[in-house]
């Protein structure tokens, strides 16, 4: 009994993203639902990680704009040394990145090797019906380097910044979509609300899957649609179980005079320190850099 | 005028089929009339489906009287331009700790109610540094809720409730789901706040044994008051208590017993201590 509500509990801290102090997100093989993880927050203190959201969550999009717009070799290089820069900055280990590039490994070969044998153009060398071309192969590393460069530029926000944080940063940057009749605030709640109970459902749902394999449930054997059936009485009790929840805790927030955005105020309001116009500055300066090398290029 | 007070209170639950037709009326309270007073430590116990929570939603103004009138600190619960006000003054901690938790971080989940009311940043931050202080949660302000204890995470929970400075909490069922010592806890940290900060305590529960403390308690069965009193007095009807269904502490039955077969022993005895007093005589 003891073991099992520890180990439940250390399925939640897990999924829970808030990784014990000091410590990465380190991985552990031996059960399957702790390797859920969102937003891979890696903790430690370094000027990235103290950055306003606001700042990353723009800097990213930036970075992203930038990767399409640069062309050649000296944007990339220019795109390169930003992002090696800003890895640096954030102390992350670099090993994290790279175990978030695994991913993508199967789409890069499939997008590369689509602009590797599909573009026209001076040909080098035919495998049977496929031709690669000097265009070609200068497209598929240009759309390698693009990808791997978006997924480390947009796993450096993720790593340096606690969901929640970044839930605040996206209220606020969005705040002006109010005025749209955009439900900002209320879809920043209902994303922070998700976070706190994912890892609550995944207990619920480890204690009614031992509870139903007690009683002789199979999940494991079968094809595809035995499977897909056997999930049904792990899904019913969990949907009902989450109505339920769902209703108790609007009850409570109602209790504790929530109602809605308006008129509230915040523990932590989001406040732009001097680092973060700095960062601004930077971000400007490095999207001027690529604009102007792909013109000079040109 | 006390904090609470309620006049023929009564509340109907009305059951629908798929078409929205009438299928059946419960009537959940039937005829309540309660008094508290400012500073008071009432219980109200009672059987599941007595309507004790029904009781407990209607002082928040979750529910509103289907008849009569429920008024909080003088003002109607059933008009809808007091209804923050009420519901600030008269907070309410619920039965599932894991429900009623907001925040990510202990002292984010106590900071929600302040941040409803919109609290100044500043005095949030000391409302919530005070409110844990209260229920002995301090160092555990950056702690997720997810670590905490079942008696851990109820306190955090009356913690949110304090922030926003009521005057009166109703506990509903506190400590239902949560182990002997979690309840200890609970119960310790809900009378630390009626003793020292004078707040009116509401404690709806189902163990006899929480509601020696309490100055006045009330029995509720089938939607009515069954019997008030203060404890002692209550308990000295042991056999009445029974045909509630309600199990008395086992002190307080031993003492009953022994009266029942000739001792003198007097009635309403709540703890081994007076038991062993009474029996010295």
């Amino acid at each position: 009994m003891e073991e099992q509500s520890e180990e439940a509990d250390s399925l939640a801290i897990w999924a829970g993203c808030r990784v014990g102090a000091g410590s990465g997100p380190v991985g552990n093989e031996e059960n399957m639902l702790r390797e859920i993880t969102l937003g891979q927050y890696y903790q430690t203190d370094s000027v990235i990680h103290r950055m306003d959201p606001r700042v990353k969550l723009v800097t990213t999009v930036c970075y992203i704009i930038s990767l399409f717009i640069v062309d050649n070799i000296a944007g990339y290089v220019i795109a390169g040394v930003f992002l090696a820069l800003v890895i640096r900055l954030s102390r992350v280990p670099v090993k994290y990145m790279i175990r978030g590039m695994k991913s993508i490994v199967f789409l890069l070969i499939i997008a590369a090797g689509f602009n590797l044998f599909l573009t026209p153009g001076e040909t080098i060398a035919t495998f049977w019906k496929l031709k690669i071309t000097r265009e070609g192969i200068r497209l598929a590393l240009f759309m390698a380097i693009r990808l791997v460069f978006l997924l480390m530029g947009s796993s450096v926000m993720t790593l340096t910044t606690t969901p929640n944080n970044l839930t605040d940063g996206m209220e606020k940057l969005l705040g002006p979509l109010k005025h749209l009749k955009v439900p900002v605030h209320e879809i920043a709640m209902m994303m922070s609300i998700a976070l706190r109970f994912i890892p609550i459902l995944l207990e619920e749902t480890d204690k009614i899957m031992k509870a139903q394999i007690a009683r002789g449930a199979d999940f494991e054997s079968g094809n595809l649609i035995k499977k897909a059936k056997s999930l049904v009485p792990l899904l019913v009790p969990l949907f009902i179980s989450a109505f339920r929840r769902a209703n108790d805790l609007a009850m409570a927030m109602e209790a504790r005079c929530y109602r809605g955005g308006e008129h509230r105020t915040k523990m932590k309001p989001l406040i732009y320190k001097k680092r973060d116009g700095i960062a601004y500055g930077v971000v400007l300066i490095y999207l001027v850099l690529c604009v102007a090398v792909g013109k000079i290029l040109l | 005028m006390g904090i609470i007070k309620t006049r023929d209170l009564i509340y109907e639950y009305i059951r629908r089929d798929e078409e929205g037709n009438v299928e059946g009326i419960t009537r959940a309270l039937d005829d309540i009339n309660l008094d508290v007073k400012q500073g008071d430590f009432v219980a109200i116990l009672g059987h599941n489906g007595s309507g004790k929570s029904t009781l407990a939603k209607h002082i928040n103004a979750i529910l509103y009287p289907t008849e009569g009138t429920v008024w909080v600190d003088g003002m109607d619960t059933a008009r809808e331009e007091h209804l923050w006000e009420i519901r600030q003054k008269a907070g309410m901690v619920f039965q599932n700790p894991d429900n009623q938790i907001i925040g990510q971080v202990v002292e984010e989940d106590v900071g929600f109610g302040p941040e409803n009311l919109g609290v100044p940043t500043k005095e949030i931050w000391e409302r919530v540094e005070e409110s844990l202080k209260a229920v002995g949660m301090y160092e555990f302000r950056k702690h997720s809720p997810n670590k905490l204890s079942g008696g851990q995470k109820q306190r955090v929970s009356i913690a949110g409730v304090i922030a926003m400075h009521p005057k009166c909490i109703v506990l509903d069922e506190p400590t239902a789901m949560l182990d002997p010592n979690g309840r200890k806890e609970v119960i310790r940290a809900a009378r630390a706040l009626n003793d020292v900060e004078e707040i009116t305590i509401i404690l709806i529960t189902h163990y006899m044994e929480e509601i020696i403390y309490a100055n006045k308690v009330f029995v509720m069965d089938k939607g009515r008051i069954a019997m008030e009193g203060a404890p002692k007095e209550i308990f000295s009807h042991v056999e009445k208590l029974k045909a509630l269904r309600l199990d008395v502490p086992q002190v307080t039955l031993l003492a009953h017993e022994l009266k029942k077969s000739g001792l003198s022993v007097p009635d309403g005895i709540l703890t081994c201590e007076e038991l062993i007093e009474a029996l010295k005589l």
